[in-house]
């Protein structure tokens, strides 16, 4: 299986280890994964600032490097979930058509795709489980709260299967956490506050590491609790799946 | 004229026709006949009414004297309750002078277990104003006349004509202060229901 | 997007958190509406079917809706209602005041109807000489603190008791620091009673209006609209030419979805249906389009008028929570007011679209399913188009446009300090950056994943 591995601008420039995690994970769990070099954004920032318009550029690059795998994965469900709805290119919409049915967040291809049932995984700790708005509301990788519908969660359903770790209940099982892109910075005053409360729901029940399928949330919250001198950490979920595997 | 201009856009801009959709099985589905007292009685309870279920008026009677100071202006739709001014009797025009009524009864035919809610129609009213204006309201119902859900409401009212009908479902509420229950807001502050078996 | 004149949400909602506790207290009162409205959802195992039908109904309502508007008028005045149209606010206050003056009616007894907020009727009137009183209780003391509703079901959710107590001394003549809110519903009872009595004219909204039968409901749990309209003369109902719906049996299903969805209750108090004026009286309809008609051509946002005005998507949005509704500068504020108020003045209302994380639990609240977030993101797009976005942002999004399409300048950018992110506010390593107002930057790394992964073994260069 010939996996190319997407990793988002921000985590190949400041969270590296969850992109070495996750090509690890997969290699472990018997992929060829690939990593197409010349690979940069997906276009979201632009396009969620309403320039859309500007990001062909962006999906032209991201057609010539991710064609012709049988997966891409991308430890992202918010620049997943953008490629998915939004990838087009001139010319070449036959080999977008094909990324968009072929990208996969990282939990969800380890539980509908290689199908995992076990990992050797630990990770001692309580952790708190923070679903990005983008992979719950948007590829539905786990139940949102809002629908009359079964329950379930595979980043839930993979941290289950680590040793040791122990998954804390929430007041508010999936309250956005404020970042929305470049509206951190245009709403700082609503982005921080809906930021803090989702750290002090994490922190009031007794959380050690606030974990997600989605790192843009997590820079956001780590943020915070950086600056409120809070021992909790923040850590992306592939990072627990693959600690000593 | 606006009448002709806001036609013609919304002509003019409306889509392409998309079909109603089937309701017969949502109808079907919420169309379990078992228990619709003891629901209503729970959910109405829930939503603030008093619920008595009664063998007759006679017992009615005893409630509302109970409840009731004698001397108060209660005004009553129903022949078997003659003891009180006849609500056929009261003319609409007279509204203004409800004002001081304590209590209306009235007699409904047709309950919602779902949601607690009673259709009553102006006919069943005298005046329309007469269930809101009243401080306190009852309202008389035989227990086999009870349907599960607003779909089988809707089955039952069909293309009846009315002037003016209401699902009541409990008393005159707000929350608008801090989302604090009060009961009693402009109607009346309580609504009592008479389930006759 | 901010504009001399007007403050834009960013502004207001960053004042509304300057008082971190009152926050708190906005954002749990709504939350726990919306946990109301979880438990009620959850009552039904048919819920997402009701949904789906609603959604139906209303894409069938839009599709046919001249005809149903013409069936509507049809059947209305033969139940000897009569029917006038306007085409915009000024017209739908024209005809108001119109029928009062005929009349010589000076005061006006009104229920809660947002349509006349957003015509801005009450100041239309008070300017010619009209007294309006507002009765639901919640408008009444919103009116009385000179303040516009902050929601559109729940219009003083933005007022703690104490203030309201305030204004019922300062107005009603409650005890000084009264705040029990059973006493002061009381004291707005017996004052208000007192104005449904002396009216002879009732203007009230339409939650619904049905073509087949010419009738239309209103919901209310105060039974304010009632009281009103049975005491008065003439009745005035306003209503958006969206509320129609085709058949009376479709209300089964819109009054299952609506206040389980507004409140979490099973249905409102009082759901009353006028079909015919009592004798002696009149009901006059006012059909509104205010841009409707315009909002229906638009075919990305044409779905905005399938909403029935329960709130759900307000009380659901964490940043309406944590914004306030007023930090909407218009008549409907959230998530829906956002889709709707470009359509009104996309210069003015520029700024709500981005007033929203895009999160998507909006649309899935949403009784009949609006994509209300999905229409966000798309009015962000034409905003951008017609030129309502700031230049200086539209500079760095070109910019990094540019350097995201080029993997050369973004290797270069990310060697030299990782300065591709110049371009991403939150990288910028600048106290004058708001990102650094609560937050820390994120901590650079040695190496970013394409270096480290470049000194691979074995690496998988493709």
């Amino acid at each position: 299986m010939r996996v190319a591995l997407f990793v988002p601008c921000y985590v190949d420039q400041f969270y590296p280890k969850a992109a070495i995690a996750t090509l690890e994970l997969l290699e472990k769990l018997g992929c060829e994964v690939h990593y197409p070099k010349n690979q940069t954004c997906c276009g979201q920032p632009m396009a969620n600032s309403g320039y859309e318009h500007l990001t062909g550029g962006c999906n032209n690059l991201f057609v010539d490097n991710f064609s012709g795998y049988d997966y891409v994965v991308c430890p992202s469900g918010s620049c997943t979930l953008h490629i998915k709805e939004h990838l087009h290119a001139d010319g070449k919409e036959d080999q977008a058509t094909e990324i968009r049915k072929k990208v996969y967040e990282l939990t969800e291809f380890l539980v509908d795709i290689l199908r995992v049932k076990q990992l050797s995984a630990s990770f001692p700790y309580k952790v708190g489980l923070h679903h990005s708005c983008h992979g719950l509301r948007g590829l539905r990788i786990a139940q949102m709260s809002e629908l009359v519908a079964e329950p379930f969660s595979k980043p839930a359903q993979l941290l289950d299967l680590v040793n040791g770790l122990e998954l804390v209940p929430l007041s508010r099982q999936d309250d956005c956490c404020g970042f929305g892109g470049t509206f951190c910075v245009v709403e700082e005053a609503v982005s921080a506050k809906m930021g803090k409360d989702r750290v002090a729901d994490h922190i009031s029940h007794g959380a050690q590491y606030i974990t997600s399928a989605d790192l843009s949330c997590l820079m956001h919250l780590e943020g915070i609790l950086r600056r409120q001198n809070s021992d909790v950490k923040v850590i992306h979920v592939a990072e627990i799946l693959n600690n000593s595997l | 004229m606006s009448r002709e201009k806001i036609l013609a856009a919304v002509k003019f801009n409306q889509p392409a026709a998309m079909p109603l959709p089937d309701m017969e099985v949502l109808n079907k589905l919420t169309d379990v006949r078992t228990d619709l007292v003891s629901k209503y009685k729970a959910i109405a309870t829930a939503g603030g009414s008093f619920v008595y279920e009664v063998s007759g008026f006679d017992e009615i009677k005893t409630i509302i004297n109970n409840e009731f100071k004698a001397g108060v202006k209660i005004i009553s739709a129903l022949n078997e309750l003659s003891d009180y001014i006849y609500a056929e009797t009261v003319k609409h025009e007279d509204g203004h002078t409800f004002a001081d009524v304590e209590l209306t009864v009235l007699r409904t035919q047709l309950g919602v277990a779902e949601n607690g809610a009673l259709w009553l129609t102006e006919k069943d009213m005298g005046s329309r104003v007469l269930p809101f204006i009243a401080q306190h309201l009852a309202v008389v119902i035989s227990k086999d006349d009870f349907v599960p859900t607003m779909a089988q409401a809707y089955q039952t009212i069909g293309d009846a004509d009315y002037g003016y009908g209401s699902f009541i479902s409990g008393p005159s509420k707000t929350a608008d202060i801090e989302q604090s229950l009060v009961i009693g807001a402009h109607g009346p502050r309580s609504l009592s229901v008479f389930i006759l078996s | 997007m901010s504009t001399a004149t007007t403050k834009d949400h960013p502004h207001l909602a960053a004042e509304f958190n300057r008082d971190e506790p009152r926050v708190n207290w906005h954002d749990e009162t709504l939350w726990w509406v919306r946990a109301k409205r979880d438990i009620a959802a959850h009552k039904l195992p048919e819920w997402e079917l009701l949904r789906e039908t609603a959604s139906q109904i209303k894409f069938n309502v839009l599709s046919n809706l001249s005809t149903y508007l013409e069936q509507f008028e049809a059947n209305a005045t033969k139940n000897g209602i009569i029917v006038h149209w306007a085409a915009d606010a000024t017209e739908h206050n024209q005809i108001v005041h119109g029928l009062l003056e005929q009349k010589g009616i000076t005061k006006m007894v009104k229920s809660k109807s947002m349509l006349t907020e957003e015509c801005h009727l009450n100041e239309y009137l008070k300017e010619q000489g009209i007294d309006v009183i507002d009765s639901d209780l919640g408008e009444r003391i919103v009116q009385l603190a000179n303040e516009p509703p902050s929601h559109i079901v729940l219009p003083c959710i933005h007022k703690k008791k104490e203030e309201i107590g305030d204004i019922f001394h300062e107005h009603l003549g409650s005890a000084k620091g009264e705040s029990d809110p059973k006493i002061l519903t009381e004291t707005a009872r017996q004052h208000l009673r007192e104005v449904f009595l002396t009216r002879r004219a009732a203007l009230t909204g339409v939650n619904f209006a049905v073509a087949e039968t010419g009738e239309f409901v209103i919901c209310t749990n105060e039974g304010n609209a009632d009281m009103g309209a049975h005491l008065a003369e003439i009745h005035i109902a306003s209503m958006g030419i969206e509320k129609l719906i085709p058949e009376r049996k479709h209300l089964g299903v819109f009054l299952r979805l609506l206040t389980r969805s507004a409140t979490g209750q099973p249905i409102t108090t009082y759901s009353s249906h006028f079909s015919k004026p009592q004798e002696g009286t009149e009901i006059h309809i006012v059909i509104v389009d205010n841009g409707r008609s315009i909002q229906l051509g638009r075919e990305e946002f044409r779905n905005s008028l399938k909403c029935i005005r329960c709130g759900a998507c307000m009380n659901t949005c964490p940043v309406y929570r944590k914004s306030g509704g007023h930090s909407y500068h218009t008549a409907v504020a959230g998530p829906i007011g956002s889709i709707l108020a470009p359509n009104l003045d996309m210069k003015k209302y520029a700024d709500l679209p981005f007033a929203s994380t895009l999160c998507g639990s909006c649309s899935n609240v949403c009784p009949v399913k609006i994509d209300i977030h999905d229409q966000l993101y798309k009015w962000r797009q034409v905003i951008v188009k017609e030129g309502y976005s700031p230049k200086a942002k539209t500079m760095a999004m070109k910019a990094m446009a540019l350097t995201l399409a080029s993997p050369t300048l973004y290797r270069m950018g990310g060697k030299t300090g990782r300065l591709v992110f110049k371009y991403v506010p939150f990288a910028v390593n600048n106290k004058l950056n708001p990102w650094y107002n609560q937050r820390e930057m994120p901590k650079a790394p040695d190496e970013s994943f394409g270096e480290w992964y470049a000194k691979r073994k074995g690496a998988k260069n493709s």
